[in-house]
């Protein structure tokens, strides 16, 4: 794109009213309170509307509940057999696609890893109408015997609910039979909900209630965490890890990237939680307080400043100077590496411009590492977060539950007879609170976009189509549907989701990938390329051969 | 390992499908409706059926991939999903105007029982499809059949357009099967030479391999046009190249219009081709012309050329069943050994075409419709193979078995290139002959001892 086009300066008012005008009325009312025009308020931002349905008809970026549930949280855990119960095509999408990684660790090579593998019922017209409990049992049972799993869970696809299926009773009774294998099941049917948001809910509540607090071998460490809500998409746990373990600071278990059912199974152990994707796994975070005295902090491992921040974060918690002083040490090792890096690609990225609608946290803390390039967001949005992602946890008792949500369930937990244990006192965790370490708390998405900037909601093909030919960033950050589109307009697009086969860019490590990925899109030759030498001049001057 | 669980005996299983060969009928309808000019897929369930089909779609065209959803709630899955259906309709058309929109099923609606006919109707009376634009529907439930079965179903459905005039307009109707937008092209090409007029539908060329320009057209300049599909009923005859992929709507048109229809195999390779352009030859009456006969002989000439290095290896197949069709007749036909074919996708006549073809071979072949790469890894593990073709999903085997390995079929999620060169007709044999011959020879590249090591091969 030329520079002169990039002058043109636009009004975020009238791009809203130039995103909406196309829809009928009652779509663009509803589409008008999902766009906001980000300003700072006297106590927070403006309002946005987020977690409705989506519009029949128009292209959304959204997936469903059984791909928040089996394919985001229960899906990078490496020893458990999922097992969806359905047709053949829930299974075949959700198999390997996800670019999650695995480190079968200490058990080495031979280690249980049946991520490589899709497990389904295949369910045919009989099972619909007869019932499918029968084929499922068998399926449970044929998987027992061929692998010998630790555990085996269960997943609905849409007609399972329908047909009324007890995935539940089944799955007990086989758990039972077996004896040294834990089945249980996820009511994740792919209508329940708005989005993949209420499978994310769904696989906490299950995972807490089946899982957590199985084992009590203690886990032997200092400094002993949990990281909630990394999924090691490209390798990003991994980093994090590599960190981690640096520092001197224990991750007993992650939710879910790299983990294993013990891992999820010995969380309770843990004295701190760390979350990175708020949306995905806050009520796992939630519940390891309520029954065990785990309290939670939001981390950030995306952008080498973030990461620094919350590392910190972690050894101001523990109040031991041997971390807090290992802590610096690490980020003093690690940072002159991601400075010269950054610094070589800022010479090609500094002041361009980027968008990115992807997660429930990624639109966010992206924007850490955009920042490092000297990158601006000018627009930015969740695919499938509520109103706290955006304006932070401050308006949760004032989020409305519409029926939508009111279907998934909430349990009810409460504190551990024997093991509930507060790992601080209320004195300490005030004096800590003083310090800056807050407590359950994410401030959100907006306060941290410049005013006049817009957040957009559950962003839509044809929005987003428009909000590059009226803004034209330098680069556009979502998902694979939205990846051709995107680049076809002759704008680099970055997925979010599977990093395009790149990544680790978590951690310090991560951030210099980072830096030299978005370097390389912005500077491609290929964008100059677009139209071929004799376009530019289409007027014919030829000459006669016999001249 | 990283299929490190499969175990060498092969026990039955009633109950389990692991690693499946087949996906769900609604995205290989999401494929045909693509190749329609103008149109644009609708998925009648919820969002995640059409976001996996998309995402599976465009990771392996590298193409924008655009389609519609109901986005059912639990509320639509209770009362039915008309009202979410016709609300699409409305903003389908005010907001992207497609042509046509192209309705499939999801075994959530057909659990429910909506009826789309039905829905249809009531939009159309409630004005929600404008005058002039076109709606047609596709019954694909997940729980029957394959994605074969539903790329069929939409197909056949396109034949509703069908219109016809009394008038003949001398031209064959050709439907491709499931193939490639650049093999669609193909087939063009070589009717084309033929000097045979068709109508080809679907037609995906034009519209999933289209150029970088810096502008984005939701719907391309390729796809077979409503009129073209209104004329299908005026043509003098049908060729359908698949029997699982294609004979359906074929026999439609004849049953409906009186349109004499040929099932054939999809022409990949020598024979199967041959048999194409036989089909062409007859129908159109005309002669074949010298380029065709040209690109005939070189594919021969290759196969002997290649032969010493084919000859009496074995090969095992996983895919869907027209393309396995032709390619054990042509594996068989170069002097290879299929030992292993398994397709996802059920029907007994698959496993009866691939004793047929292999019949004469000095081996027993192992075949199975509705099997999976579970069962196929552990026939591999019991027989050794020296050549593995499928999708990539297969990839997991080859590793694990150290086995040359060769990509076809769909989905190709980890390479590039599928789009844009063929593997149908004479030329794509030639493409398919260096697919396998360059799989054997970096394998033999690799492992031969630096004593054996040779320049010339």
């Amino acid at each position: 794109m030329g520079a002169a086009e990039k002058l043109v300066q636009w009004d975020p008012t009238d791009i809203k009213a130039e995103l909406i005008k196309k829809y009928p009325p009652k779509v663009a009312r509803k589409r008008a309170k999902q766009i906001m025009i980000n300003e700072a308020l006297e106590n927070g931002t403006p309002e946005i509307t987020a977690n409705v349905r989506t519009i029949p008809g128009i292209i959304t970026m959204r997936g469903c509940t059984y791909a928040g549930c089996k394919g985001v949280i229960m899906g990078p855990t490496r020893d458990i057999v999922n097992l969806v119960h359905g047709p053949i095509g829930c299974s075949f999408y959700a198999w390997l696609t996800r670019r999650n990684q695995t480190d079968p660790g200490p058990e080495g090579p031979d280690g249980e890893n049946f991520m490589t593998y899709a497990f389904s019922t295949d369910m045919q017209d009989q099972d619909i109408i007869f019932g499918g409990e029968k084929k499922l049992a068998t399926a449970i049972q044929e998987a027992y015997d061929l692998f010998h799993p630790k555990s085996i869970a269960v997943f609905a696809t849409c007609p399972v609910g329908l047909i009324g299926d007890d995935i539940h009773t089944v799955s007990k009774q086989m758990k039972e039979k077996f004896g040294d294998c834990n089945v249980y099941a996820f009511s994740c049917e792919g209508y329940k909900g708005v989005s993949q948001s209420a499978g994310h809910h769904i696989a906490n509540n299950q995972v807490f209630r089946h899982i957590v607090g199985e084992n009590d071998e203690p886990v032997e460490g200092e400094y002993k965490i949990n990281l909630l809500g990394e999924y090691n998409i490209g390798g990003d746990g991994f980093e994090i890890d590599r960190i981690f373990k640096k520092c001197g600071i224990t991750n007993i278990s992650t939710f879910s990237g790299n983990s294993t059912y013990n891992q999820f199974a010995t969380a309770h152990q843990a004295d701190l939680n760390a979350v990175m994707c708020h949306r995905s796994i806050n009520y796992v975070a939630d519940m390891l307080e309520t029954k065990f005295g785990i309290p939670w902090v939001k981390v950030n491992f995306i952008g080498a400043n973030a990461t620094a921040k919350s590392l910190r974060k972690i050894a101001a918690y523990f109040e031991d100077q041997k971390l807090i002083d290992k802590v610096e040490a690490v980020i003093a090792e690690e940072m002159p590496e991601v400075e010269a890096a950054a610094k070589e690609a800022q010479a090609h990225t500094d002041g361009k411009t980027a968008m990115m609608f992807v997660g429930g946290s990624r639109a966010h803390h992206y924007q850490e590492l955009f920042n490092e390039l000297g990158m601006k967001t000018i627009s930015a949005g969740y695919e499938f977060a509520h109103r706290d992602d955006y304006e932070g946890r401050r308006v949760l008792p004032f989020i409305k539950i519409d029926a939508d949500s009111r279907n998934i369930e909430e349990i009810e937990v409460e504190a551990d007879e024997t093991r509930y244990n507060p790992r601080k006192t209320e004195e300490a965790m005030k004096v800590l609170k003083e310090k800056g370490v807050k407590f359950k708390d994410y401030e959100g998405l907006a306060p941290d976009m410049d005013e006049g900037t817009l957040i957009i909601d559950d962003l839509n093909q044809y929005e987003a189509e428009k909000l590059v030919e009226l803004m034209k960033p330098d680069i556009f950050c979502a998902g694979i549907k939205e990846k051709f589109s995107i680049q076809k307009l002759g704008v680099p697009m970055k997925q979010l989701h599977s990093y395009d086969s790149g990544g680790p860019y978590a951690g310090f490590k991560g951030a210099i990938n980072f830096y030299q990925e978005i370097d390389r899109l912005v500077s491609s030759k290929v964008w100059s390329y677009m139209k071929a030498p004799w376009q530019d001049n289409p007027q014919l001057s030829g000459t006669f051969v016999w001249e | 390992m990283l299929l490190r669980h499969t175990p060498k005996e092969i026990s039955e299983r009633k109950g389990l499908t692991i690693n499946p060969a087949k996906t769900c009928q609604p995205i290989g309808a999401m494929y045909a409706a693509l190749g329609i000019h103008g149109c644009l897929p609708h998925s009648h369930g919820s969002q995640g059926c059409c976001a996996y089909h998309r995402s599976t779609l465009t990771r392996h065209y590298k193409e924008p991939i655009s389609a519609g959803t109901s986005s059912f709630t639990e509320g639509a899955s209770v009362f039915g999903g008309q009202a979410n259906l016709t609300q699409a309709f409305n903003n389908i058309f005010n907001v992207y105007n497609p042509e046509i929109v192209a309705v499939h099923t999801t075994c959530l609606s057909e659990t429910i029982g909506d009826d789309l006919p039905q829905i249809r109707k009531k939009a159309i009376k409630e004005g929600k499809i404008p005058e002039g634009k076109h709606v047609i529907g596709a019954s694909t439930p997940s729980y029957v059949g394959s994605h074969v079965t539903g790329f069929s179903n939409m197909v056949k459905a396109m034949t509703e357009l069908a219109e016809p005039t009394g008038k003949k307009n001398g031209k064959v109707n050709l439907i491709p099967g499931w193939v490639e937008p650049c093999d669609m092209e193909e087939l063009k090409r070589i009717t084309d030479l033929m000097g045979v007029s068709t109508i080809m539908f679907p037609d995906t060329s034009g519209v999933l391999n289209t150029p970088l320009t810096g502008e984005y057209k939701m719907f391309p300049a390729g796809g077979t046009t409503i009129a073209e599909l209104q004329s299908t009923a005026d043509s003098t005859g049908t060729l359908a190249l698949g029997e699982w992929c294609s004979a359906d709507a074929a026999r439609q048109l004849d049953k409906q219009y009186k349109v004499p229809c040929t099932v054939l195999d999809m022409p990949f390779g020598l024979k199967a081709t041959d048999r194409f352009i036989e089909a062409l030859r007859t129908l159109a009456g005309v002669n074949v012309p010298e380029e065709v006969m040209t690109e005939r002989g070189q594919l021969v000439d290759l196969i002997s050329d290649m032969h010493q290095y084919f000859y009496n290896k074995k090969v095992a197949l996983v895919g869907d069943p027209d393309q396995l069709i032709a390619m054990t007749e042509f594996l068989v036909s170069i002097d290879m050994c299929p030992v292993h074919v398994v397709t996802g996708t059920p029907g007994k006549k698959f496993e009866k075409r691939i004793r047929e073809i292999t019949a004469d071979m000095p081996y027993e072949v192992n075949v199975k419709a509705k099997g999976d790469f579970f069962l196929v890894h552990q026939w591999m593990k019991n027989e050794p193979v020296d050549l593995l073709i499928s999708n990539t999903y297969g990839k997991y085997i080859a590793r694990d078995e150290d086995v040359p390995f060769v990509r076809w079929g769909f989905p190709i999620l980890d390479r590039q290139g599928h789009q844009y060169f063929p593997t149908v007709g004479y030329k794509g044999g030639l493409r398919l002959l260096e697919k396998i011959l360059t799989a054997l020879l970096d394998r033999k590249d690799r492992d031969d001892t630096e004593m054996k090591f040779e320049l010339v091969l």
